[in-house]
């Protein structure tokens, strides 16, 4: 069996606490972080607009900034994980990353990344998409407690009648 | 045929600073284009001199400020901003947006956009890796903020800059006329980032991991850029132009952190100061042959809430599609002889008008788009349905406190 575990910002832990329970030992596991490319796209592209402006030299890469970040968190969360695993840094688009990823996986662990509350609104639109096109058994997670069941939005009162 | 020269002139440059190819720099082609309008005679020399004439003390007040936000960056102003924001943000997203604000605006107002896009937004992407939350919100906001947040002072961008001396305001006035635009700008900006981005922005399980040393805010800097504004404000009073306030400024910092002669130079961007130069002297050339009168056509007079609007709509289709350095070249010499309100519209149109794309212009985001095609790039209809949520309203709301402002102030 092939697990691999989303290692994203906000919701990380979450997803590797829920993987030490749920993933069988056995498991090839792979822990996968994804640099969103067009972020670091845009904080680099804008120099483009200042019309006849010097370029400026850049001190620290953004590429080697969020490289490094990357390393650093799926070192953290390997070790949280507390097993033999592989670590996978891809950049791109996010959501288009973490399926391709999983093309040869049975298992992909997943946070939500929305609001808490229980409802459609739980999903951001890169958990929506990985969880609309995964092609293998998809475990989403709460990456805090859980919200309660009372927020869910109670029925419509039933219209009175007037007599 | 003086005209087609004339615009033909002004497209080569524009279209060599936005290719910025190596062996046709723009520079070059606009101070050459310059000259071969003056040698067709479709500029006279006393025209182009007179062109030079007036803008000339504004590529001063330029340079000195480009000096100044050079000497900033040196004195490590924008480190320690990014570390101020990692410990006060305490690692949570909400707060550090907040923070971001502050400092783009702040960054923004104070040391023009360009010391925002250049020097603040690596920082801030960085800051965010380094607490490892999601950078999309701050770099979105520090990507707006750099265009919203420089409605406030002359300095805040090279189109005020521009702009400031045919308005025939004082610093102060521009600065008072134009603090409640300001203000309704940032206010929708918050209001929309902070809901499109909520999911990124919800506080994080995760421990954020421990701030890296902190980096003290350089006092120096500081006291001066805060001596510096308070230069401005009292400049009109005693009948300094402030660009001499900006000067001192960058002397001061200049004595303080001793860069060599050359990085001063450097710092001062001269290439860039001779392409603003050129580009002024071409297009009062194309102005004088009709383009003045086809953009006249296209906007009304006077200072009514209805004109107002109406110039910053125009100013921002305009710097959408070219950018807003050439925009605001184009429709300057027409809406200053309606007075300040109008020229305060423009500029409404052509600094918050250019959210529409992350790079400035239509026109240099489909040459990015060329460049990078293979490239992953920006998601364009994330950025685009992002800017056009905040520009429309943001044109609106500006506009209206501008016409309040005109009244009030």
């Amino acid at each position: 069996m092939r697990a691999v575990i989303w290692i994203a910002e906000e919701t990380w832990q979450a997803c590797v606490r829920h993987a030490r329970e749920l993933v069988p030992e056995q498991a090839d596991v792979t822990l996968l972080h994804v640099a969103p490319s067009d972020v670091e796209e845009l904080a680099a592209a804008g120099p483009a607009g200042l019309l006849g402006r010097r370029r400026p030299p850049h001190e620290r890469d953004l590429r080697t900034v969020s490289d490094e970040e990357a390393r650093q968190l799926l070192d953290a969360a390997r070790i949280q994980l507390g097993r033999d695993c592989s670590t996978v840094a891809r950049r791109g688009r996010v959501e288009r990353e973490v399926v391709a990823a999983c093309a040869d996986a049975d298992l992909l662990v997943a946070a939500r990344d929305g609001e808490r509350s229980l409802g459609p609104k739980s999903l951001g639109p890169r958990a929506r998409f990985i969880v609309d096109h995964a092609p293998c058994t998809v475990v989403l997670v709460w990456a805090q407690e859980p919200p309660g069941i009372t927020t869910i939005p109670p029925l419509p009162a039933p219209h009175h009648k007037r007599h | 045929m003086s005209e087609a020269t004339a615009l033909v002139v002004l497209a080569m440059s524009l279209a060599a600073a936005i290719t910025r190819t190596r062996w046709a720099p723009d520079w070059a082609i606009a101070v050459g284009g310059a000259l071969i309008l003056v040698a067709l005679g479709v500029i006279s020399v006393t025209g182009a001199r007179h062109a030079l004439a007036s803008f000339g003390p504004t590529i001063g007040f330029l340079a000195a400020l480009l000096v100044l936000g050079d000497a900033c960056r040196r004195s490590g102003l924008f480190e320690a901003l990014g570390s101020t924001m990692a410990i006060a943000s305490h690692g949570r997203p909400i707060r550090l947006l907040a923070l971001v604000f502050a400092a783009a605006a702040g960054t923004t107002a104070v040391l023009s956009l360009d010391a925002t896009v250049v020097l603040l937004t690596p920082i801030v992407f960085a800051t965010a890796a380094g607490l490892r939350v999601s950078s999309r919100p701050q770099v979105y906001a520090c990507s707006h903020l750099a265009n919203t947040a420089s409605l406030l002072l002359p300095v805040s961008n090279l189109t005020n800059l521009l702009a400031f001396h045919a308005s025939r305001l004082s610093f102060t006035r521009f600065g008072a006329l134009m603090a409640l635009p300001w203000l309704a700008g940032l206010a929708i900006e918050w209001i929309v980032l902070t809901r499109a981005f909520r999911s990124e922005l919800q506080p994080t399980a995760a421990q954020a991991p421990a701030p890296e040393a902190p980096r003290p805010l350089p006092r120096f800097a500081l006291v001066v850029l805060a001596l510096t504004l308070v230069g401005f404000a009292v400049s009109s009073a005693i009948r300094i132009a402030p660009a001499w306030v900006a000067a001192l400024a960058a002397l001061v910092m200049i004595a303080r952190e001793r860069p060599r002669p050359g990085e001063i130079v450097l710092a001062a961007q001269p290439a860039f100061l001779a392409f603003v130069l050129a580009l002024a002297v071409i297009v009062t050339a194309a102005s004088t042959h009709g383009l003045s009168s086809a953009v006249a056509s296209l906007l009304p007079h006077g200072s009514s809430l209805l004109a107002l609007m109406a110039i910053a709509v125009v100013s921002a289709v305009l710097a959408n599609l070219v950018n807003n350095l050439p925009a605001t070249l184009i429709v300057l010499p027409v809406v200053a002889t309606s007075g300040a309100g109008p020229v305060l519209a423009m500029l409404i149109g052509v600094n918050v008008g250019p959210n529409v794309t992350y790079v400035g212009s239509l026109a240099t985001l489909l040459w990015r788009r060329i460049v990078h095609a293979h490239d992953e790039t920006v998601d364009v209809a994330e950025f685009v349905r992002l800017g056009a949520l905040t520009v429309a309203p943001a044109l609106v709301a500006c506009t209206l406190c501008l016409w309040l402002a005109l009244r009030v102030v």
